[in-house]
């Protein structure tokens, strides 16, 4: 795979077992995903969905914590499958930092946060000791708007949510990585906090030229930072391309739900919101579903949508995963299986 | 006269470890009136005191936190009934679950996991009213789940075979079982999906329209009181710092807070920049002096340290409680 992809996400598949012993199934967590980021340029890639579409499978893959059952994840050209050896693994990552949903998850309580920090320093080989490690701490804690003055000392309850997101921020960029995936890092986060974390990511991209993949439920803060963002259903993505695109004028029919389910904190569009909206066939399960996984709750279901996946296709700048922009779609068309490329 | 009158309302957690006491004042100085037929919504960070100012409203107060002073009348209209002296028993026979009922964040601690669904509606039933003919209270609860839009197998459910906003929406047909005059819902929809939580919400307003009744809607997502309140509170630090229907709280709000939280929303289409506030909300166990909004405020004058400002009508049913605001208006 070329050298210029910052990651490559080629045809992934995740496959849990449920069930039991003999009467069990399979679940595809994650079916047949693929995208790619540039390496020389910086950008934030949201994946978005609601629970149970599989963004955290899809997280726990790109963080080489979970095999893929089928498919390949390269990252600056490196087959992640390859990577066995510790010294290996230590280097990926170096390269490649999360940043967890919860922040008081991610410290313990009983260490102080800046121990985390120092330990980081170290571990990746910025720093031999603590005192060479300090200056670097204190300019990673500088770039989030914090300073080691600040949490010297202090345990996590001492700081409050944001600034403790912050303060894992931070940490993840001791190691001067090339990319950092945040699984819904503000969802804790007050409301008069949020949008200083969600700034963060932007001010990375644009001075520090790191690349972020963005995971999220919430499309209003995914549509404020991301330039491109991937909208899932059930492991699958049926849409994905610029964000202005895709939220701004959604084409699949569970985007257009989707983002017009979104309240929005304005007066003027409550008679759209009150629409009523059918959620009695939602307690299906869809991951099973042949055919689109969106069939059975779709407005504009027809018969081809029922037992064929439908094909993905190139639809005014965006990759749509649909049968009503497929021309020739009939009973008779082959179902495509190539999934999409961006 | 209001369905319900908080008047000057004080409640702190007090606690004593090893000699020390502690207080936590959650809710100070809250006044508030509820009206028939409305949607009051109530937002705020978490620890705010929403969650407090509930409780008491409520009559679920428990030590550590006591009243302090003020009073929670309400009115409904067969008899009065002061919150803060209310007793127990009273309070169990006539109040909860047939005038003021309670719809909370996970449902599940509503709906008892080893019971179908239907027992957890004849518990609750049986309890309040009693139940004289069991065909006939079948009947009635199956014609009420259905008017509610719910398909009625899902009495013969347990909860765990429920969705999650299957189960909220359960919570709910369990709150309305008699027409309540107050429907008290906390956070009803923050760990749902926003399909599900459009749905549940919608069925919240239908049933509030149908009946006429109040909800108190607390929830910290501004997004969902712009569709769904009639009237906003905003609470900053255990006092409401600012309240005005809906349309003024997002058109045109006055307090530095709610202006900035309005602000700063984000939303599809709009990819302007937005500001985060600096600070995080105080510890309310030692709360700022005078306004505590002011060691955040970007507008703060001396007075706002030392003084605290009152709650003062701009209009009829606008309040606001900010020194700069309100300087000429008193």
């Amino acid at each position: 795979m070329s050298k210029d992809k910052l990651l490559h996400v080629d045809r992934v598949t995740v496959s849990f077992h449920v069930g039991g012993f003999i009467a069990g199934g399979r679940l595809l967590a994650v079916n047949n995903v693929s995208f790619s980021l540039e390496a020389d340029r910086p950008e934030i890639f949201a994946i978005a969905g609601e629970s149970g579409s599989g963004k955290t499978t899809l997280a726990r893959v790109l963080l080489h914590d979970l095999e893929p059952t089928q498919g390949r994840v390269i990252f600056e050209g490196r087959d992640l499958a390859t990577i066995k050896r510790r010294g290996d693994a230590m280097e990926f990552m170096r390269k490649v930092q999360p940043v967890f949903q919860n922040p008081f998850e991610t410290f313990s309580p009983l260490r102080r946060v800046e121990d985390y920090l120092f330990e980081t320093a170290i571990q990746f080989g910025r720093a031999r000791n603590r005192r060479a490690a300090a200056p670097i701490v204190d300019e990673a804690l500088h770039q989030v708007g914090l300073s080691l003055e600040e949490v010297r000392q202090r345990y996590p309850h001492e700081l409050s949510g944001g600034q403790i997101q912050r303060v894992s921020v931070a940490r993840a960029l001791i190691p001067q990585p090339h990319l950092i995936l945040a699984d819904e890092p503000v969802s804790m986060v007050d409301a008069s906090l949020r949008m200083s974390i969600v700034n963060l990511f932007r001010k990375l991209r644009d001075e520090q030229r790191v690349s972020v993949v963005y995971i999220t439920h919430d499309l209003a803060t995914a549509y404020y930072i991301s330039d491109r963002i991937a909208i899932m259903l059930r492991g699958v993505v049926v849409e994905s391309g610029p964000v202005e695109q895709v939220l701004g004028a959604p084409l699949h029919p569970y985007t257009r739900l989707l983002q017009e389910s979104v309240p929005k904190p304005v007066v003027t569009e409550r008679e759209q919101w009150a629409r009523p909206i059918n959620l009695g066939a939602m307690e299906v399960k869809e991951y099973g579903r042949v055919g689109c996984k969106f069939a059975g709750r779709c407005p504009h279901v027809m018969e081809i949508c029922k037992h064929a996946e439908p094909p993905t296709l190139e639809v005014e700048g965006r990759a749509v995963k649909c049968f009503l922009y497929d021309e020739g779609a009939g009973p008779s068309n082959q179902p495509s299986l190539s999934s999409g490329k961006l | 006269m209001p369905l319900l009158q908080v008047e000057h309302l004080r409640a702190y957690y007090r606690t004593q470890v090893y000699g020390i006491s502690r207080s936590v004042r959650a809710v100070d100085d809250v006044s508030l009136e509820l009206f028939e037929n409305e949607i009051y919504g109530i937002a705020g960070e978490s620890s705010c005191g929403k969650t407090t100012l509930i409780k008491v409203i409520s009559g679920t107060v428990k030590p550590p936190l006591r009243i302090e002073s003020g009073h929670v009348l309400y009115d409904f209209g067969a008899f009065q009934v002061d919150m803060t002296k209310i007793d127990p028993e009273e309070l169990r026979q006539t109040v909860r679950w047939k005038e003021i009922s309670y719809v909370m964040q996970g449902s599940m601690s509503v709906l008892n996991p080893v019971r179908k669904i239907i027992r957890t509606f004849e518990d609750i039933v049986r309890t309040h009213q009693g139940i004289p003919n069991k065909k006939f209270f079948l009947e009635q609860t199956r014609d009420h789940v259905m008017r509610l839009g719910l398909p009625p197998d899902v009495l013969n459910l347990y909860p765990h075979q429920l969705s999650g906003g299957m189960r909220q929406r359960v919570a709910i047909a369990l709150a309305t079982i008699f027409q309540p005059s107050l429907i008290i819902a906390d956070e009803p929809t923050t760990a749902l999906d926003v399909v599900v939580q459009r749905g549940v919400l919608q069925m919240l307003k239908e049933i509030q329209a149908e009946s006429g009744n109040t909800v108190l809607l607390v929830t910290h997502d501004l997004a969902i009181h712009a569709n769904v309140a009639d009237r906003v509170g905003i609470m900053y630090a255990g006092r409401i710092v600012e309240e005005a229907p809906t349309q003024v709280i997002f058109t045109a709000p006055r307090h530095p807070y709610t202006q900035h939280l309005i602000r700063s929303l984000p939303m599809i289409g709009d990819k302007s920049v937005k500001e985060s506030l600096s600070g995080a909300p105080p510890n309310l166990a030692n709360p700022p002096s005078g306004c505590r909004f002011h060691p955040r405020c970007p507008l703060a004058i001396d007075r706002c340290r030392t003084e605290t400002p009152a709650m003062v009508h701009l209009s009829h049913q606008h309040r606001v409680a900010c020194h700069l605001v309100t300087e000429g208006v008193e």
